[in-house]
Parts: C-alpha cells; sequence; structure tokens
C-alpha cells in the first residue's frame, strides 16, 4: 500500500537517461528496484520545465513511461526523471471549493497551491454491500427529465448529444435547478440539508473555449472546476475525470456534501484514450479503441453513488457526443451499458427551434422506478409516464406511415395520436431556458396531453386512475385551444 | 530460492523461477499477497492473472506459490452471502476496511465463528462414497442443507458427531479410506472452480422452470436443468429481466452473478430481495440467495473468475438434489475480460480481438448446466441463464454468435419495444425455445387447451406482422375488415398477455394457472372476434376487449380461477 511505499522511501528516486521515445511514451533503459507500477513520474527538460508522467509498463530491464504534457522536446540524454514513489494524487481540503484547476489539477485562478491531504485519484472501489440504493428524487424543473426520465440523486445520467445541440445549455440549466424536494418524500427525518444547494465538480474534458468559460460564469457559487480545453496536451484528458471525481468523493464522503458532477466531453476522453493505447501498442478491438474501454470508462462511471452512513452523495451527469449521431458508437455503447440511462437529444427537433430537444423513445432513467410514486413523488407518476411513453411510441409509428401514405388516409384515432405527439413536444417537452417547472406542474401537463386521446386508448391506465384524472384533461382549454390552433395554422 | 516478480502489465504480473509453479495453481503476489492465478508457463518466466488491482507493485518483489489451484469454500453459510468475484464476501470485508474495498483485503468465504445445527443422518459403520449423506443443516428457514462426503472422497465411517452446534473447522466425522489413511469430514469442504463436480448421469430437462412471466413460460419456457441466453443492447431490460426470473422463478436455490454489471444494482437486489416473499413458500426471496458481485469497476481478472465461482456453488446445491438457477448478468463482460487478459498475454486475437479460446470456453461454461442423477442418487439441476451485452445491439459480434450455439433457449430483447416501454422486451418472433415440446404434456395438466392455444397465438403473431408491413406501405385502409380484425387481435394478445409490469403486483409473477386461463380466456376472445361478422369499430366494447386488457392487473395471481369467472360472467 502507498503507505509502506512512503516510508521505504523518503527521496525521490532520479535518473538522466532515456532510452527510447516513442509517440506520449518514453523508455528508461534501467534495472529499477523500488520503482511501483502506476507511480507518478516527473521529467524536467532541458529547459527546465516540469512534465509529469506515469509508470505504464514495468520490467526487469526497463520502465516505460507515459509522459501528459507529450514528449515533444524531449531528448534522449540531459532530462531528469523523478520518480515520485507514490501514484498520481490530488490535494484536497475544504478550500478547493470555488476553485478553478488544470487538467492536472494544478490552479490557474491565480490562487495558492492546493493544501491539505494528497489522495489518490484512481480511486477504490465502493464495496457494493456499503451503497445504499438511490432512491430520492431530484428536481431538475425540465418536464421531459422529471416526468418521463426522473434523475434520482446518487445515480449517473448522461446525456448523449452531438456537435451543434443544445447539450451545455441543459447541463447548466440543470445544475442551476435541481433541487431535493424534501416537502415530497414521506420518509421523516432526512432534514433540511437536503434542502441544501448541490456544489458542482465540472470537468471539461478537451473541451473548447468557450464553452469552459460558458460554464464557469453560468455555474456560479459553489463550484469546483477542472477545465482540460481542446488544445490542452492529450494525455492529460485520462486525469481530468478523475481528478474532479477524486475531488467530488471529498466533498460528499468527507464532508457530506451533495455532489453534481458534470463530465464533459466523455467522447474525447475516449479518443485520448485510444491514442494512448495504440501508442502502448494494444490490441484493438471496436473501432481501434481497445479492449478495456469498458472497465476504463466503468472506473470513472462507477464512482457515483451514496454510502450507507455518510451524508453526501455523488449524482454524475456526463455530456457525450455521439460522432455522426451514432447511439452504436463505442463510447455511446458502452456508456449506455454502465450508466443507469440516458437522456438522448434529438437533431430533428432541435431543428424545429424545440429547446431542450429531448428524445423521448430512446431516453431512459433506470433508477425512475424506485425513486418516484407514492411517498417519493406522486402515485401517479409511474402510470402516467408509462401511458405518454406508450402513446408517444404510437404516434412515431402514426408519424412513419403518414410519410409514406399521406395524412388523408388516416383513421380518426390515428389523427388523435398525431395532435397528442405535437402537443407533448410544444407544450410538454418545451420550455424555457430559466424556466424552473416544479413536479405537480409537470405532472399536471402530462395529464392534459393525454386529454387529447379517446379514454380507451389509455390502456396502460386502470379505470381508477382514468377517473381520477379526467377532471383535468375535460374542458382541459388548452387542449381545445391547441387542437383550434393547429387546424387553423394548417391552412 | 524464491520468484521474484519481473514485469508488469496491468493486472497481469510475470515472474521468473517457472519451474515453482503449476497451471492453474494460485499465487500470492507482492508483499501484500495479492491473489493471483498462474495462467501460462514458459522456460523462463510463469504469468499470472492478479485478482485484484497492480498499482503500486513493484519489479523484484516476492511471488509465492500455494500449491493449490483456485478454490471455493462449500458448506453452510453461502445463502444469504454477497460475495466477491473470488468468493470474499463482502460485508466481512466492509467490517474490516469500510466503504471502500482495500487491496490485499482478506477474508474466509464462510465464517468460522457462526454455530450451525448438525443433525447426522448416518450411522458408524456406513460404508460411504463420495456424495453420500452425512447430515443435515437447517441454513436458512427456507433451506435443509444437506452435508454430504466430498466428491472424491469414499470409505467406511468410523466416527459420526452427535446432534449438536459445530464450527466449520469442527470436525463431524472420520472415514478410512480404502487406502487405510484416515481423514476428518467437516462441515465444508473446498473445490477448485475450473473442475467441474461429478455427477451419476445427466438427465433430460423435461420439466419446466416456471418463472412466473408470461411470454417466457408460455412462449419460450425454459426446463429445469436447461441453458437459456438474452442478448439485448443497452437499456432493453435485461437487468430487469435477470431481476425478475431470480425473483419469481421456481428454483429452490438461485445463484445470481452480477458480473462487470453496475454497482447499484447488486445493492437493489440487497435492498430487494430480503423485502420479497417467494410466490411458493412465503420465505423471503433473500434466503435462497447467493450472490456474487463483481461489478464493472473491479479488477477484470476476478470478473473472469466470477462466473467460474458461481457455477461451482450451483453445482454444490445441485448435489444436494436442489434445482438451482443460476443467472449471469453479463457473460459478455465475461468474455471482454477474457479478451483483455489475453491481449495482455500478447496471444493472437480471433474476431474482435476475443481470443480463438472463446467458443470453447463458453461451451463449457454452458455445458455446466443440466439435470442430473447425483452421486447419491437424487435428482437435481442447474439451469443456467446468461445475459448477453452485444456492441452497439449487434447480434453478429462473436460473443451473441457462440453463445447462441451453446444455448437452447433464446430470448431477444428488441429495443424498439423497449423504447415503447413495452416491457418484457422479449421479441415473440425471433426469440425460440428448444424446450417447448418437451413441456406441452407438463402444460396440458394446467389446461386442456394450452398446446392450441399457444399455437394459435403464434400463428396469430406471425400474421399480424406480415400484415402491419403492408400497413407501412398502403396504410391501414389498404386492409380487408378481416386483416383489420388481426391487427386487433394481436394488440389484444400483447398487450393484455405478452405485456407484463414489474411493479404491478397482482402482474409481476403470473403463477401457472393464471397464464393457463389467462390464455384460455384471450383466445377464445380471439377466435370470437377473428370470426365476427360485425363492424370493426364497435368490435372493442361488443368484445369487452379494454376489460380483457386489464384483466391481468386486476386477478391476484392466486386467484387465477377468477379468470375463468370474467369468461363467464358475459
Amino acid at each position: 500500500m502507498s503507505e509502506s511505499l512512503k516510508e521505504k522511501r523518503s527521496d525521490p528516486i532520479i535518473y538522466t537517461q532515456l532510452e527510447c521515445i516513442e509517440g506520449p511514451l518514453v523508455a528508461l533503459l534501467a534495472s529499477l528496484s523500488g520503482i511501483g507500477f502506476g507511480e507518478a513520474v516527473q521529467i524536467v527538460d532541458r529547459a527546465g520545465n516540469v512534465r509529469h508522467g506515469r509508470v505504464a509498463l514495468l520490467d526487469d530491464k526497463r520502465v516505460t513511461i507515459e509522459v501528459f504534457q507529450g514528449t515533444a522536446g524531449l531528448a534522449m540524454g540531459g532530462e531528469r526523471t523523478r520518480f515520485l514513489g507514490r501514484p498520481i494524487t490530488l490535494n484536497l481540503d475544504v478550500s478547493i471549493i470555488g476553485r478553478r484547476l488544470n487538467g492536472m489539477g494544478e490552479p490557474i485562478d491565480g490562487g495558492p497551491p492546493l493544501a491539505g491531504e494528497a489522495r489518490e485519484i484512481s480511486g477504490t472501489v465502493i464495496n457494493p454491500t456499503a451503497r445504499s440504493y438511490p432512491d430520492e428524487f431530484i428536481q431538475t424543473g425540465i418536464t421531459g427529465i422529471d416526468v418521463m426520465n426522473a434523475l434520482v440523486r446518487g445515480q449517473k445520467l448522461p446525456i448523449f448529444s452531438s456537435s451543434g445541440l443544445p447539450h451545455d445549455r441543459l447541463a447548466i440549466q440543470i445544475a442551476q435547478q435541481a433541487k431535493i424536494r424534501p416537502d415530497l418524500s414521506a420518509a421523516v427525518g432526512t432534514g433540511t440539508s437536503s434542502e441544501q444547494e448541490l456544489v458542482v465538480v465540472f470537468a471539461a474534458i478537451g473541451v473548447k473555449h468557450d464553452v469552459a468559460v460558458r460554464f464557469s460564469e453560468e455555474i456560479s457559487g459553489r463550484t469546483v472546476s477542472f477545465l482540460n480545453l481542446a488544445d490542452d496536451p492529450v494525455m492529460e484528458r485520462l486525469l481530468t475525470p478523475r481528478m474532479a471525481l477524486t475531488a467530488a468523493e471529498y466533498l460528499a464522503f468527507d464532508l457530506g456534501l451533495h455532489v453534481l458532477v458534470i463530465l464533459t466531453d466523455m467522447t474525447v476522453y475516449g479518443e485520448a484514450l485510444r491514442e494512448v493505447a495504440t501508442a502502448r501498442g494494444d490490441v484493438p478491438s471496436r473501432k481501434g479503441y481497445p479492449g478495456y474501454l469498458y472497465s476504463d470508462l466503468a472506473s470513472i462511471y462507477e464512482r457515483a453513488g451514496q454510502i450507507k452512513g455518510k451524508k453526501g452523495s455523488i449524482t454524475q451527469l456526463p455530456i457525450l457526443t455521439m460522432p455522426n449521431n451514432d447511439i452504436t458508437h463505442p463510447i455511446a455503447d458502452l456508456t449506455g451499458y454502465i450508466t443507469e440511462g440516458q437522456i438522448v437529444l434529438s437533431r430533428d427537433l432541435s431543428r424545429q427551434g424545440l429547446y431542450p430537444p429531448l428524445e423521448l423513445l430512446p431516453s431512459l432513467s433506470r433508477l425512475m422506478g424506485d425513486g418516484v410514486g407514492e411517498g417519493l413523488t406522486y402515485a401517479d407518476h409511474m402510470p402516467l409516464m408509462e401511458q405518454l411513453y406508450a402513446a408517444y411510441a404510437r404516434a412515431e409509428e402514426v408519424r412513419m406511415m403518414t410519410r409514406i401514405v399521406g395524412e388523408e388516409d388516416l383513421s380518426e384515432i390515428d389523427r388523435c395520436y398525431l395532435r397528442f405527439a405535437q402537443l407533448l413536444e410544444q407544450r410538454f417537452l418545451a420550455q424555457g431556458f430559466s424556466e424552473d417547472r416544479s413536479i405537480e406542474q409537470s405532472l399536471e401537463m402530462g395529464w392534459r396531453c393525454l386529454g387529447s386521446l379517446p379514454a380507451k386508448e389509455l390502456t396502460r391506465l386502470s379505470q381508477d386512475e382514468i377517473e381520477q384524472h379526467r377532471s383535468m384533461w375535460e374542458g382541459a382549454d388548452d387542449v381545445k385551444a391547441f387542437t383550434q390552433e393547429e387546424d387553423t395554422g394548417r391552412e | 530460492m524464491s520468484a521474484r516478480i519481473a514485469r508488469i502489465s496491468g493486472s497481469v504480473v510475470t515472474c521468473d523461477h517457472a519451474e515453482l509453479f503449476a497451471m492453474g495453481e494460485r499465487a500470492a503476489v507482492g508483499h501484500v499477497g495479492l491473489v493471483g492465478e498462474v495462467i501460462r508457463l514458459t522456460a523462463e518466466y510463469c504469468y499470472i492473472q492478479v485478482y485484484e488491482d497492480t498499482t503500486n507493485l513493484q519489479a523484484g518483489e516476492p511471488v509465492a506459490p500455494t500449491q493449490t489451484p483456485l478454490m471455493v469454500e462449500l458448506g453452510p453459510g453461502l445463502l444469504t452471502t454477497i460475495y466477491d468475484g473470488i468468493q470474499r464476501p463482502l460485508d466481512v470485508l466492509r467490517e474490516q476496511s469500510g466503504a471502500f474495498i482495500l487491496r490485499g483485503a482478506e477474508a474466509k468465504a464462510l465464517s468460522r465463528d457462526r454455530q450451525w445445527l448438525f443433525e447426522p443422518l448416518q450411522e458408524v459403520g456406513a460404508d460411504l462414497s463420495g456424495g453420500a449423506l452425512l447430515g443435515q443443516v437447517q441454513e436458512t428457514s427456507a433451506i435443509v442443507h444437506k452435508i454430504l462426503v466430498p466428491p472424491l472422497v469414499c470409505g467406511h465411517l468410523l466416527k459420526i458427531a452427535n446432534k449438536g452446534e459445530y464450527r466449520l473447522h469442527e470436525p463431524i466425522a472420520l472415514v478410512r479410506k480404502d487406502n487405510g489413511q484416515e481423514q476428518e469430514l467437516y462441515l465444508y469442504h473446498h473445490w477448485p472452480v475450473r473442475q467441474k463436480r461429478p455427477v451419476n448421469k445427466r438427465l433430460t430437462p423435461d420439466i419446466p422452470l416456471i418463472t412466473g412471466q408470461r411470454i417466457i413460460d408460455t412462449l419460450f419456457p425454459l426446463a429445469k436443468g436447461g441453458t437459456a441466453a438474452m442478448p439485448g443492447g443497452f437499456g432493453t431490460g435485461k437487468t430487469v429481466t435477470q431481476h425478475n426470473l431470480a425473483k419469481w422463478c421456481d428454483a429452490d436455490v438461485i445463484v445470481y452473478i452480477g458480473c462487470g454489471e453496475r454497482g447499484n444494482e447488486m445493492t437493489g437486489v440487497l435492498s430487494d430481495f430480503p423485502k420479497l416473499a417467494d410466490p411458493r413458500t412465503g420465505h423471503p426471496l433473500i434466503e435462497r440467495t447467493v450472490m456474487i458481485a463483481n461489478t464493472s469497476n473491479m479488477p477484470v481478472s476476478a470478473r473472469e473468475a466470477s462466473i467460474y465461482t458461481g457455477i461451482t456453488i450451483a453445482e454444490y446445491f445441485r448435489d444436494q438434489g436442489l434445482d438451482v438457477a443460476l443467472m449471469a448478468d453479463s457473460t459478455s463482460r465475461w468474455a471482454e475480460a477474457l479478451r483483455e487478459i489475453s491481449g495482455r498475454l500478447e496471444e493472437m486475437p480471433a474476431e474482435e480481438g476475443f481470443p480463438a479460446y472463446l467458443p470453447t470456453r463458453t461451451a463449457e461454461f454452458y455445458e455446466r448446466a443440466g439435470k442430473v442423477q447425483t452421486l447419491a442418487g437424487d435428482s437435481g439441476s442447474v439451469t443456467s441463464i446468461g445475459a448477453i451485452s452485444p456492441p452497439g445491439g449487434d447480434f453478429s459480434e462473436p460473443v451473441t454468435l457462440h453463445t447462441q450455439r451453446f444455448v437452447r433457449a433464446y430470448w431477444v430483447l428488441d429495443k424498439a419495444l423497449a423504447n415503447a416501454r413495452f416491457f418484457p422486451a422479449i421479441h415473440p418472433l425471433e426469440s425460440y425455445s428448444e424446450y417447448g415440446a418437451e413441456l406441452v404434456s407438463w402444460w396440458m395438466q394446467m389446461s386442456t387447451h394450452w398446446q392450441r392455444d399457444r399455437e394459435e397465438l403464434f400463428n396469430l403473431l406471425m400474421e399480424a406482422d406480415e400484415l402491419k408491413g403492408i400497413v407501412r406501405i398502403m396504410g391501414e385502409d389498404g386492409l380487408s375488415d378481416h386483416q383489420r380484425r388481426v391487427l386487433l387481435a394481436e394488440r389484444v394478445t400483447k398487450e393484455g398477455f405478452l405485456r407484463q409490469s414489474a411493479f404491478n403486483a397482482n402482474d409481476r409473477y403470473a403463477s401457472p394457472k393464471k397464464q393457463a386461463y389467462l390464455l384460455q380466456v384471450i383466445m377464445q376472445q380471439v377466435r370470437a372476434l377473428l370470426g365476427d361478422t360485425g363492424t370493426i369499430e364497435d368490435a372493442r366494447e361488443r368484445f369487452q376487449l379494454d376489460g380483457l386488457i386489464r384483466l391481468k392487473d386486476e386477478i391476484a395471481s392466486d386467484d387465477a380461477d377468477g379468470i375463468l369467472k370474467w369468461q363467464d360472467a358475459p
């Protein structure tokens, strides 16, 4: 363990000869004892600049090091390589809140160096028996998420997006509006701590400069930012999310805060991993990504959750852009297998000017079933969600058919479904950048949308549920008004 | 002379003095003694896959052979416990080191402190062979744990303990083996995970494993001792289906392997199962369950081992004459672990980077399922159900293809159904089960209409699928009235029979009687509807189809006769 290592070796080991430089990797030819796998390394080049690295491969003849700032400018002789006798760490104490750091965890806000206890950034596995199952609803104020794909505290729910879609906008809105509603919970003694605003840990992984600035400016208040920008060294990107999560774990499980971690863009992370794997000569699997991409992504995403007996929580909101809108791309695909659902953004809806452009059918929140319903939100939440989904899926089929046979040949029922889909998108999904809807408002809107369908179509609801909510849509003025608008608008 | 670490590459460590080690031997790696297994020997070097994170390990640290292969402990205390991939009890680790798992942590799989009330069932002087009954322990309220002579031991019983409380390390019997040696027997024994446990002979699986899921039991049934695979892209409900099977299937013991999946899911099982009651016995589900959790962020080589740990435990309960169901979620992650280790060994990859021995390993795993006559002459079974996570939802990838060859039930999870929140999202036309024909006689005892109803349901689904193709091109107006009735009938069977809600207390488990009667009533209405000559517009009301669709939600699973009453009511 790291303690025993430190005792053994108080002084860093220094070497001056590099044997081979290849891509981001350098090798030292030496039979080195006392060097650990994964150990942090500093290389001081001839200009006196310090580069950081990590031991990637170790055998009895040589040591291979990954250099995070790249190898450009390194030469075979004259460099000083220091082995630090510990894995890569981040210093943490309470003063980290509000800091702006680069992808390696070094301050770029002009403040003092980080103080406090050094923590390994690779993290340790949370024992599944120590986890506490996430079941506390987070109100994001966004109807399409709250009603249809509710976010739960301790969940990891990625946003699957593409270039040019407003995923940053959405992430910022969620970060600003997200809150726990203790008044909904039947559980006694959740206390007022729940009402605390979430602390945001923001990790920019290879994002454009203006995106990073926008995040830093708009998520005001209690934020820690780790910024690796598009022109920063590629290798650093492998560290950035781990730095951020190490900070998040400290805030959540040591300080007892509720933390929302935004990681953007995970696709860039995956590409960095591929670059390094290729340089190492790892056997590629799909699209050149290494076979361990799944395990590697899991070591990031699985660092979300809640722990029994600890107050805080880590909720993750990773953002990834699907190259060519392809949801089967390895990064989106493997992310979907690890995370607890996904929010998918649609280019079609975005083109129609709809915000947030949530593509409902492929979106999913796996933990929703346990985080909503009686005593958590409302008893009618789940059945309403299922009915809306079933009806919207049917409406999409009708739309597909309309494209071929035209609207004239549709049956009356099918027309109802088309109107329902319109209503759902324009009234229920669409909302303003700063419109913060309560779950009560959102649910009511959902029921009103169902009003455009005849009651006998609502097969996912029980008779009781239909009767209870009949008043909500019968005479729902906006439905009628909307239907008329539509009819006149079509002329 | 001792071996030293020469090379470290991720989870694979190489050491010198290869002559000290044997293939498959367990090794203690480094000063902290990480658990490893020998996977390759060359003249000079020994390659070891390490079941824990190798960060901080240094070249030159010692590696010690242990003279034993990777073993599991089998005995009372397995049930209700959650283990990691190499059978370390996670709750004990948590007591030792808190919420996070530390490297090099060590804990016995079975508690040595706990006392078990042993009841002897043999007399001194008996000649016993492997698998013979020694006595029993009431392990949980649900399961009587039979204490058997370990498979490869046989001899003359010299001593057996009286009824009383014993700890695992206290001998309960003494036998003199044929070679004259005496051996003490305990409540538990060890068994190498990669070696299948011997049986007398294999039997034909001919009794259904009732899962309570209508689409499985009625359309694509699984027999006790059978094998099934469930491929599906992410979000199609593999895990939810696996959980439902683990909750409601009528096996005596469940072994649930979370192989490279989410930590929160295992936590969900841990918090759900103690609260839910087994529909047959009324005991909490946790009392018949053994869990193995090797979540996606745990070391990849332990993920590879977790499948074998699980199946060995399953075989152990089978040898007691029990029906065991094993769920592995997901076998793709196990195959990826194979691939990763193979890559570290620099082996020549076959398809998509997977090693050439992937099909062999897959076959070996599924072949350990089966209905058998145990060494003691009882009948027991292991049913294996593996989830597959094909990358990009592409079913032509190696793991899906190879698995399909070695299983007899194949449940395809469909993205479009899942998107419409139609669960279980098992595609009714692409899935199949080879057990259907063998189980007919069993089902006919439930309802004499069963075979006919089932065949008509299949035909209806196929006909409707063809018609939908026409609708997609011509619109519904291009159909005749009869064809429109077929589509309506299909919708009724899908919504009223195939769809099943995991959240509705009446619907989440359907007893075989409820399934058979519901099918009978629905198909009867469907026949009437298809033979109808009236207008289609009011057919829904006339045939009370909406009521028919809600029947499954309104009638409890133990009130199957209520369904037949509905039929009589109108």
